[in-house]
């Protein structure tokens, strides 16, 4: 794949790195340097926690291609604390139930291999099941 | 701005036409329209096709069409909006006559994807989402409106089967439809027992893909003999919403159908009641639920209580999806657009056979871009 563009995105991919808006304070992921609410600039450096929940799920039994050999795997919507919304898989699911409203926090994992077009190996966030607390 | 009306339509069976090259395809309904009418060009000629460049590797389909048909000395545009490019091309057309530039304009919309692996396709498909921050994590097309899908289900407490209307009333029309890809019924336990595809998202869930193409002809009302029985358009709307759900302030609300088909309404000066027939943008059942709401027909989380024959079938309340919609016509994407205006218009010329709304005056066609993020929503009144 296209080298330059995903490491463009380096930082959003490995740290999470958005802006927060320094007229609202609104908090913004992916960065896009215009404020969504309030709409003006908006630039500031904002690293987010990667803790969220689960706003909606699937299990893609089928992957386009790139991503093919990984199925099934889980995606997700996932609701960040911090407000806005991110796309991403989800990994290290084990036996317990994915449910919307299931907490969340951001790992870093193989996203695809493109072993046949340029040999570049595509590392980014995904998701895993925050472990709940059992009470003694 | 002037009136316009569709003077001629033409459409080629949705299919896998191993032996047509997408130029063929394209040519075909443009041919059948020229036949029909004994023109041999047109002034303007708009093309609407999502994935050339990628499926077919060729781009520049205005010329290229253009050339193929007799025309080359129009002037000729390619159109993308991706699952939304036919709706788009067909505004184009009526832009470039209402405006009073044109007096003849071609939109024609075609789609040749059965070329491609279906792995391939499914990549390509997800080029109509972010590709940074939605196809890059994997995600296809399938899985974005799974994602709503699930999300809709648990806001409002549908089963799944409760979708299941939408698709059977899809296959009952397709079987009277030559030109749908798929003839058959279906019932509620084939829906049941479908395979997922993407859980909630299952096979009959989903429109099929196919090569196909469809165009029509447009031109200045005042030149058409019998202008009571002209099929004119009275409303257009176009409308943009973020392109990745994520961008959005309420996913489960298709803001940009909302505003083109309010649009459309205001041109027209009509509502959602006055609508005899919908041609819907059926690509999952879960968007023809979201588009009943957002257009004004159901409220909000009640758009997926109109899966239901009695409401939605030729002979129903608000018919949809009359000749199969994309589930079962197919949907070769950047021509579904145009399929959907060839489909209303036959249904108000009254030549949709046994499928035929009875006394049908007013059809609203919404032909939906991405996962909801470029629509395109057009009435059209005899
Ligand atoms: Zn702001």
């Amino acid at each position: 794949m296209e080298n330059p563009r995903h490491w463009r995105l380096k930082k959003q991919r490995y740290a999470l790195v958005g802006e927060i808006c320094p007229h609202c304070a609104v908090k913004i992921f992916p960065p896009r340097d215009v404020c969504p609410e309030c709409g003006l600039e908006a630039k500031t450096s904002y690293q987010f926690s990667g803790k969220g929940k689960i706003y909606s799920y699937t299990k893609m039994t089928d992957g386009p291609a790139g991503f093919r050999q990984n199925a099934p795997y889980f995606v997700a919507l996932i609701q960040l604390n911090e407000g806005p919304m991110i796309t991403a898989q989800l990994t290290d699911v084990g036996d317990e139930e994915i449910k919307i409203g299931s907490p969340v926090e951001m790992v870093t994992r193989k996203l695809r291999e493109d072993g046949d077009q340029h040999g570049a190996i595509l590392y980014g966030y995904k998701f895993r099941p925050v472990l709940q607390e059992v009470s003694a | 701005m002037r009136e316009v009306a569709i003077f001629e339509i033409g459409q080629t069976p949705v299919s896998e036409h191993w032996d047509k090259s997408l130029l063929e395809l394209a040519g075909e309904p443009v041919l059948q329209i020229f036949e029909k009418t004994g023109m041999t060009s047109a002034e303007a000629i708009f093309v609407g096709n999502m994935l050339s460049g990628s499926a077919n590797r060729q781009l520049h389909l205005g010329a290229y069409v253009a050339d193929w048909v007799g025309a080359k000395h129009s002037g000729a545009v390619h159109v993308e909006a991706a699952c939304g490019s036919g709706g788009a091309a067909f505004r184009a057309a009526l832009m470039a006559v209402a405006s009073g530039d044109v007096e003849t304009a071609i939109a024609v919309g075609v789609e040749k994807m059965t070329d491609s692996p279906s792995a391939d396709i499914s990549s390509e498909l997800a080029g109509a989402s972010d590709a940074d921050y939605e196809r890059d994590m994997g995600l296809s097309f399938v899985a974005l409106n799974a994602l709503l899908m699930r999300r809709y289900m648990e806001e409002y407490g549908y089963r799944k089967d409760d979708f299941a209307g939408f698709s059977i009333n899809a296959h009952a029309n397709g079987v009277n439809n030559p030109n749908a890809r798929f003839r058959y019924p279906i019932t509620a336990e084939a829906y049941a027992k479908s395979a997922m595809a993407a859980d909630p998202i299952n096979i009959l869930d989903a429109s099929a893909m196919g090569d196909g193409a469809a165009a029509v002809l447009l031109v200045p009302l005042d030149r058409i003999a019998d202008r009571e029985n002209a099929v004119k358009v009275v409303g257009s709307g176009a409308a943009t919403d973020a392109i990745a759900i994520h961008d959005r302030r309420d996913p489960l609300w298709l803001s940009a159908a909302e505003l083109s088909a309010k649009k459309a309404y205001r041109q027209s000066g009509l509502t959602a009641s006055d609508i005899d027939l919908f041609e819907v943008h059926d690509a999952f059942t879960i968007i023809e639920a979201l588009s009943l709401e957002a257009s004004g027909f159901a409220e909000r989380g009640t758009g997926a209580r109109w899966a239901n024959l009695e409401l939605i079938s030729p002979h129903g309340k608000l018919p949809l999806a009359t000749m199969g919609g994309l589930k079962a016509r197919g949907h070769p994407v950047g021509a579904t657009g145009i399929y959907q205006v060839v489909e209303a218009a036959l249904q108000l010329r009254g030549e949709a056979g046994p499928n035929q709304v009875p006394g049908a005056r007013i059809a609203m066609t919404q032909n939906i871009g991405g996962s909801g993020s470029n629509v395109y929503t057009h009435i059209l009144r005899r």
